[in-house]
C-alpha cells in the first residue's frame, strides 16, 4: 500500500505534553517539516526556552540543548559560532524572549548570528500559570493582571517583529498566525523562508507565530483560535517585516 | 625562552595554547587584557570571539560552545562573575566542562577594582543556587597561571565538570618572565560522544539539559556528581608546602597572598622563628588531608591564615584541621594588600 502520509521524522514519538487546544503542536510540526525538508538532518542543533516548550528537547528529533530562562539566543550563539556548519535555531515563548530575555534576543539579531528564532506569542506565560506578559494586550485578563491589562499599572505589550526590524543584523523577520488552515500553510512557508536564510548564511531569521493559549485564557479552542483572528491580529499585524535579499 | 608578559595575556595564551578555540566575554577591570587578548588572537588560530552584551549571555554562549564540543572559555571579575552563577549552575547540571577565569576584584557590591579574595565562597561552596562543585584553582603567579590554565581543557573534559581559575586582580595586572608550553595537538582528544555537534540523529541525538523533573532523576543525578567530586578530590587535589617540617607556626594562603606569605617565612626563618606555609593550589577540592596531617603534628603549635577578605578560607582550615590546633587569622581587604612584614609584625605579636 502506498504511503500518501507520514509524520516527519524530525519530530520523535513522545507525546506531546501541550493543552487540547494549544498551537504548540502546530508550531512543532511545521518546524520540524521545515527542517527535514531543508535537509538539515544530521547537521541541526536546537534550543529549547523554559516555558511551556521546556520539554521541546523531547518532541525535536535532533541534538537539542536546554537552556536558561530567556538565554537560547546566546546558547544558541555558542552552538553556531564553534560549528558554523550546523542549523541552529531558537524555539521561545513570549516571556522567555521579550522580558526575562530581550537583551539576548535583541543582541543576537543585532550581531546578525546566523541562527533562526521561532518565537510563540501567546501573550500569557503559559507553565506558570496564566500570569501577565510582555505581549499581553490591553484589556486581556491575567493572573497578575485580574481586571485586564492597564498600559498605566502594568506597561504597554511589546512588539517584537517591528522592534527587531530596526535593526541591520536581521535578514528575516515575518509575522504569521495559526488560527486556520491557510495561516497555517502561510506560517510553514516563513519558517521555511527563515530557515533558508540561515541556510544561505544571509543572517539572524526571526519568525513570530501568534499561539493561542485557551487553558489559560478561560476559553474554549475554538473560542481561542478566534481570539488569535481578532484581538491578537489586530494589535499584531501579520506580515514581513524585514527582508534582506542580497 | 621566557617572555615578560602580563598576567591576563599569559592567561589568553596559555589558554589558546591549551585548545581553546572559543570566547565570550564581558568587559569588567581588572581583566580586560584576557578579551582584549583574544578578540584578535582567536581568529589567528580560527577560533571565534564574542563580546557578549553581559555576563548573563557571556555564560549561555559558553554553555551552548562548549555543549556543542568546543574548548572555550569566559573570563570576568567579581560582579561579572555573579552575574554568571545562573548559567553556572545550568553547566554544572548539565555536565559541560569548560574554563572560567575570575580576576577577583574588591566587594561586596560593585567593590573596587583592587586585588581582593572575597569571592572565595562563591567559588568553592557553589555560587548559583543547588549542589555542584567546580573544581578551582588559586595560582599564585604568572607561571602557574599559564601551567594551570594550560591543563585546564584537559581536566574539565575529564570530569565533565566547569573549572575555576581564581586569580586576583595583582596576578591578572603584574609581569613576570613566563615559559609558555607548545601548542596542543587538538586531532587526538578523545570524542566528546555527549556534545550536541549537530549529527545527532533519532535515537542517537544527544541532549544537553539541566532539567530533571522527576524526583528521583534529579537525587539519583546529585549522588552521582557526588562521586564525580570524590574522585576530583582524590585525584585533582594540589597544594605546596614550605618549611613545614620543623614548623611550629604554619602559615596558610593562597594566590597571591601565598607569595606574600612565603616571603614572611623567609623573614621569620632568617629571625630564627620556625615558621612554615601550606598553599592550597586546588582551594575546591580543598587538601584536607594535608592540613589535617600538619594538625596532627606534635612540632605544629598554631596556624595562622591569611587573606585577602574578612576571613572565608579560614572555615576550611578549621574544617580540615578539626579543631586540633587553633587557628588565627590575619587579613586586609577592600582591595588593601598586605606587606611581608605586616604578616612578621602580626605573627610576632599575636602568635
Amino acid at each position: 500500500m502506498a504511503v500518501v502520509f507520514e509524520k516527519t521524522k524530525m519530530l520523535t514519538d513522545a507525546p506531546l505534553h501541550y493543552c487540547p487546544g494549544c498551537t504548540h503542536g502546530i508550531a512543532h510540526r511545521l518546524v520540524a517539516e521545515v527542517l527535514e525538508e531543508i535537509g538539515a538532518e544530521g547537521h541541526v542543533v536546537g534550543v529549547a526556552p523554559v516555558g511551556c516548550a521546556v520539554f521541546a528537547y523531547n518532541y525535536f528529533n535532533c541534538d537539542m540543548q536546554e537552556a536558561a530562562h530567556g538565554r537560547a539566543p546566546a546558547v544558541a550563539t555558542g552552538i553556531k559560532r564553534v560549528t558554523p556548519q550546523n542549523i541552529v535555531f531558537a524555539y521561545q515563548g513570549d516571556g522567555d524572549l521579550a522580558s526575562i530575555g530581550m537583551a539576548e534576543i535583541v543582541h543576537a539579531a543585532a550581531r546578525g548570528e546566523k541562527i533562526t528564532v521561532i518565537f510563540i506569542n501567546n501573550t500569557i506565560y503559559g507553565m506558570t500559570g496564566g500570569q501577565m506578559a510582555p505581549t499581553t494586550l490591553i484589556g486581556e485578563k491575567a493572573t497578575t493582571c485580574i481586571y485586564g491589562r492597564d498600559a498605566e499599572k502594568n506597561g504597554n505589550p511589546i512588539k517584537m517583529c517591528e522592534l527587531l526590524a530596526t535593526l541591520t543584523g536581521p535578514s528575516y523577520i515575518e509575522r504569521v498566525a495559526l488560527y486556520d488552515a491557510a495561516h497555517v500553510r502561510m506560517a510553514k512557508k516563513a519558517i521555511k523562508k527563515a530557515f533558508t536564510h540561515q541556510v544561505e548564511n544571509r543572517g539572524f531569521s526571526f519568525i513570530e507565530i501568534l499561539s493561542s493559549c485557551p487553558t489559560n485564557w478561560g476559553m474554549t479552542p475554538e473560542q481561542a483560535l478566534a481570539f488569535v483572528k481578532t484581538d491578537m491580529q489586530n494589535f499584531y499585524p501579520l506580515g514581513v517585516f524585514k527582508e534582506v535579499t542580497e | 625562552m621566557k617572555e615578560l608578559m602580563k598576567g591576563n595575556e599569559a592567561i589568553a595564551e596559555a589558554a589558546i595554547r591549551g585548545g581553546c578555540r572559543a570566547f565570550f566575554g564581558y568587559p569588567i577591570t581588572p581583566q580586560n587584557e584576557i578579551p582584549e587578548y583574544m578578540s584578535w588572537r582567536l581568529f589567528e588560530v580560527g577560533g571565534t570571539f564574542v563580546q557578549a552584551e553581559s555576563e548573563v549571555a557571556s555564560i549561555n554562549m559558553l554553555y551552548g560552545a562548549c555543549g556543542a564540543g568546543a574548548r572555550a572559555m569566559t573570563s570576568s571579575s567579581s560582579p561579572g562573575i555573579s552575574l554568571m552563577q545562573e548559567g553556572i549552575s545550568y553547566i554544572c547540571c548539565a555536565q559541560v566542562p569548560c574554563v572560567i577565569v575570575n580576576m577577583v576584584r574588591g566587594g561586596p557590591g560593585l567593590g573596587g577594582i583592587q586585588p581582593a579574595q572575597g569571592d572565595y565562597f562563591q567559588a568553592t561552596k557553589g555560587g548559583g543556587h543547588g549542589d555542584y562543585h567546580m573544581i578551582v584553582y588559586g595560582p599564585s603567579s604568572v607561571q602557574e597561571c599559564v601551567n594551570i590554565m594550560y591543563e585546564a581543557f584537559d581536566v574539565a573534559d575529564k570530569y565533565r565538570v566547569p573549572v575555576m581559575i581564581l586569580g586576583d586582580g595583582m596576578l591578572g595586572q603584574i609581569m613576570e618572565p613566563v615559559e609558555l608550553p607548545p601548542m596542543k595537538d587538538l586531532s587526538n582528544l578523545p570524542k566528546k560522544e555527549w556534545a550536541t555537534d549537530g549529527t545527532g540523529k533519532g535515537k542517537d541525538r544527544r541532549i544537553i539539559n539541566s532539567l530533571l523533573i522527576n524526583p528521583d532523576d534529579l537525587e539519583a543525578h546529585n549522588n552521582y556528581m557526588l562521586t564525580v567530586y570524590e574522585e576530583i578530590a582524590k585525584n585533582e587535589t594540589r597544594y605546596e608546602e614550605y618549611m613545614t617540617e620543623d614548623a611550629e607556626i604554619v602559615l596558610t594562603a593562597y594566590g597571591t597572598v601565598a607569595r606574600i606569605a612565603k616571603s614572611a617565612v623567609n623573614i621569620m626563618r632568617a629571625n630564627g622563628m620556625k615558621v612554615g606555609l601550606i598553599r592550597p593550589i586546588t582551594v575546591y577540592p580543598f587538601p584536607n588531608k594535608a592540613y589535617k596531617d600538619l594538625a596532627e603534628k606534635a612540632s605544629v603549635k598554631e596556624f595562622v591564615c591569611v587573606e585577602l577578605s574578612v576571613g572565608q578560607m579560614i572555615e576550611d582550615v578549621k574544617l580540615a584541621t578539626e579543631g586540633k590546633k587553633p587557628v588565627k587569622f590575619f587579613g586586609r581587604n577592600g582591595g588593601n594588600v598586605m606587606s611581608p612584614e605586616d604578616i612578621v609584625a602580626y605573627v610576632t605579636k599575636e602568635a
